[in-house]
This record gives C-alpha cells, structure tokens and sequence, in this order.
C-alpha cells in the first residue's frame, strides 16, 4: 500500500469523520483515497476550496467533538498555520498531515525535511505546542495516525504526523491492526448542541484580560509538561557500544541504518538515534544513546534543523556534526558513511 | 541472493510502475521485505517514469535504487542513461525493438528483446513490459512462476480481471524466448 494511502486507510481506521483537504503534490493520493473511502465509513469528505477553509472547516468539526483531519505538504501547511494556532488556542484536538516537499516557498516537490522548526518550534503565531509524529515506514505511518488521534483527545492538543514525499509515494507492506479506540467523554467542552439542557459551551480563543489569557497560557503548558513525560519515543539502533551516533528522523533515518551497517561491516562502532516523537522530543533517550559516543552526527533533508535539539538534549557536552541535502535530494547510504569515515578519522 | 535492487525506466504509458509493482507483490507473495517507489512529478504519457524496487530478506533501508542489480529499459533515454549505473555482475533487460543497445561494460549481462514487436504480434497492446518481466524472470529465477501468476492476479484490479490472461500470456512470451 502506498504511504499516503496508508495514513487515510488508518485514520478512517482511527474513527475519523471528516477530513477536509485541498490537493497538493506529493500527498494527493491521501485525499483521493478519503473522497473514494470516506463516505462508505460513514463520514465525511469535502474538498474545500483552500488550504485555509479546510484547517477552518477542521476547527469547526473538532468543535463538536468529532475526530477531524486534514492534509497537506508545505506551502499548504504554511498557509493553515493561522487556523492550527487558532485550533492550539481552543484547546481542540485534531490531526494534521504534511507530507513534506522541498523549500521554501513553492519549492519543489521532491522529498524534504525542511518543515522540522515549524513543525516542532512555529506553526502560527502565540505560545503553543503540537504533538509531532515522525514516521519512517509506512507501517509507521499507519501506527502513528492511531497514536496522534489517541493522544490529540487525551491532551486536547492538535497532533501532526510529519512524514515526506518520499513516504507518502512509496509502497511497503502493511498490517492494519486491531484497533481499539478509546471514547474520552468531551461532554464538558463539545460544542454539540445543548437542547436547552445544559448551559452552552464556547469555543474561542479570545481572551481580553491579560490575566485570563495568561492563566489559559499556563493551563496549556501544564498539560505540556505531562506531555513531555509521558509522550516520547525513540528507536535506538546499535547504541549500546558506539563511539559515533548518528541522529535521524523519518526517511532520512532509512538511509542512515544502512549507512551504519555499512560502517560496522568496516569495524566502525556507529549507532543511530532515531526520534519517532520530534514533540517531546526524547531527551532522555537521545542521552541513554550517546553514553559512549565520542561524537553525534545529525543527518536531515534539510540545511540543519533538528541539530538544534540534538545539542539542547545533550546541553552541547560532546561535538555534534551535520550533515544535509535539500532542496529534494535524498542522500545515499555511500555519501553518509564517508561522513561517518571521516568524523571518525578513518581514511 | 539476500537483497536485490531493480529499477525499471522508460516512457510514461509504457507500464513502468506496473511492472514495479508486479514485482513488488511477487515480494510480497514470498513473504519478503520490499518496497515500491515511483519517481513522480511532472510526468505523463509520453515523459520520462522509472520506479525502484527493493526486494530483500531484510528490512530495507533506503528504498531509492541508484546502483541497480537489475534494470529493465523500455526507451532510449533510459538505457543510455542508467547502463553505466549497473552494479557489476548485473542484468539489464530492454526492448530491442525500440532501442539500440551501444554500451561499453563487459562486466553485466544484457539481454535484448523485441518486446514491443512480441507484443503486437500477438495482439497484446502495451504488453511489452509484462514480457520483458517474463523475460527476468527467466534469466534471474527471482521468482518462481507461481509466484508471478499469484501477483498479477493481485495487481490487476477487479474491474479489469479480464486481462489477467493477458498478462499470464505476455510472461509466457518474455520467458520463451
């Protein structure tokens, strides 16, 4: 199964009653499978007529309780970042798709990484987090969509799944499990209709007095905080004796098990840390990873992102190296491991 | 053979990401590890497709075939283009009615066929690519027969179930000759 067909499958899976999108190279095929599946599931599919109505149209079902997604690669995320933050400020969950293309600007629309600070550090204006899911199979896609439901109810926070072209296009096998999905009560907040038996319940973001904004602010962070306990998750690969870690997320992380492989069939004692959380990110196994390491070396599709987090993890206490391409170029397992040669100082 | 990796190239419409994903169920059938990448883009009848296909007894890393095990060729460009990227003890497979094959490498096997001919002699419109599968499967004993019928039959979607003769017969073909 296709990569974007695969998030659409799960979700549906998941309980997802409306996804709104608009189309947008390379995560078309997600909504195509939405339009043909969505209406037998019982739900809804409405192709709206930008980016914007459909992240809008997104807030206004997650208002009412319903589990609701959208989809799109970066321009289209750049152009829903108002309505996510707006989604953040409501305290509403929902889930979001970017199958991630080249930058910036309209780009390209090979694979990139170069969405990692917006996706983990900007998506819109004001003091907010969302959870941030990074595949790097299409197995994975499949499980984390379950996840950033789950998770997205249970924090009411919007969830993001950030995967790339090269995910979203490929075709692996796929299991779609059994999948229980939890009913959290959301009676004291859904804007579901009152029927004159309750008091109404609003949804806004709005908040005039410094102190009531402040207190919401707050509020939200405190959930963050029990999100960054209990949330993370990472794979450690070949860790436990490495004197070089590599440090991957998504399709990037593929190419660089490869490349570790290759450098321990020439006694090279490399390791890779993978995030599957990007938000948390997973401080305290990225530490657990690189107790041995002398050096880390980040590898992106992108000029240097995740880095960044990498060096605040460890609080920079060992030397963190890069290594990149962008723009759409995918790098080889070839070109890492002469990285990883020459950090180590092998010739 | 632990790991193989296929690309498949030629003109958009010829079936190139058919055929990929012909041999990605074969994978799929004997319970290996594959994956299917399409290039994708502004490509449509006429332009340039190729897919990558990655079979293997391990979990696959980076699924984008850049030094091919296999390559099959279905236009001119293709050829010229990717026969010098062949690792070395590699097989290429093209369609000798629609290439002239020049190429300087003693170190790959390479095997022409008429396919596109084959397929209009026997009344098997765009079936070309399915022969030149037939063919690999014959020269490199990838998969067994059975496994490529159970393949076809899966990829060809229902409402088009009558051409999976079709397809059976095009193999039959590619590997006869």
């Amino acid at each position: 199964m296709k990569g974007n067909e695969a998030l659409a499958e799960a979700a549906i899976r998941a309980g997802c009653k409306c996804f709104f999108g608009y189309p947008i190279t390379p995560q078309t095929e997600l909504a195509a499978y939405m339009a043909k599946r969505m209406h037998k599931a019982g739900g809804v599919f409405l192709q709206a007529e930008s980016e914007i109505a459909a992240i809008n149209m997104v807030l206004g079902a997650a208002s009412t309780g319903v589990r609701a997604m959208t989809s799109s690669s970066s321009p289209g995320i750049s152009l829903k970042s108002e309505g996510i933050s707006y989604i953040a400020g409501s305290d509403l969950p929902a889930v979001i798709i970017n199958v991630q293309r080249g930058g910036p600007g309209l780009g390209g629309i090979q694979p990139s990484q170069a969405d990692y600070w917006q996706a983990t550090k900007s998506l819109g204006h004001g003091d907010f987090q969302l959870l941030v899911y990074a595949p790097a199979s299409v197995q994975e896609m499949v499980d984390m969509v379950v996840t950033a439901f789950d998770r997205a109810d249970k924090y009411r926070m919007p969830a993001m799944i950030l995967a790339d072209g090269l995910l979203g296009q490929m075709m692996e096998p796929v299991s779609f499990p059994e999948i229980n999905v939890n009913a959290y009560d959301k009676s004291s907040w859904a804007a579901d209709g009152h029927k004159n038996k309750r008091e109404h319940h609003i949804i806004n973001s709005l908040y005039l007095k410094p102190d009531e904004l402040q207190k919401s602010v707050y509020d939200r962070y405190k959930r963050y905080e029990i999100v960054k306990e209990n949330e993370t998750d990472a794979e450690l690969y070949l860790t436990e004796d490495c004197d070089i870690l590599l440090c991957a997320y998504g399709a990037t992380a593929r190419v660089v098990k490869s490349a570790v492989n290759s450098a321990r069939e020439i006694g090279i004692k490399a390791g890779m840390f993978r995030p599957k959380t990007l938000y948390p990110f997973p401080v305290k196994e990225l530490n657990k990873a690189c107790e041995t390491a002398e050096k880390l070396l980040c590898v992106e599709m992108s000029m240097g992102q995740m880095i960044d987090d990498v060096k605040l993890a460890i609080n920079c206490s060992k030397p963190v190296e890069f290594f990149g391409r962008t723009g759409g170029v995918i790098p080889t397992p070839a070109e890492i491991l002469g990285e990883i040669k020459r950090i180590g100082g092998v010739k | 053979m632990a790991s193989t990796d296929i690309l498949l190239a030629g003109f958009g419409g010829q079936g190139v990401l058919f055929a990929g994903k012909i041999l990605a169920y074969c994978g799929l059938m004997d319970n290996r590890e594959l994956s299917w990448l399409p290039s994708y883009g502004p490509e449509m009848r006429g332009g340039t497709a190729n897919c990558s296909v990655c079979i293997s007894d391990e979990p696959i890393g980076s699924p984008l075939v850049l030094t091919p095990d296999i390559l099959i060729a279905m236009n001119q460009p293709s050829f010229d283009k990717f026969i010098s990227d062949v690792k070395t003890g590699g097989k290429v497979f093209y369609d000798s009615t629609l290439i002239e094959a020049e190429y300087d490498r003693t170190d790959i096997e390479v095997f022409g066929i008429p396919s596109s001919q084959l397929a209009d002699d026997n009344q098997l419109k765009g079936g070309s690519n399915i022969i030149l599968l037939g063919k690999l499967i014959k020269e490199t004993g990838l998969f067994g027969l059975e496994t490529v019928q159970k393949a076809i039959e899966k990829v060809v979607p229902p409402s088009k179930a009558k051409l999976i003769p079709n397809n059976l017969k095009a193999i039959e073909i590619g590997m006869n000759n």
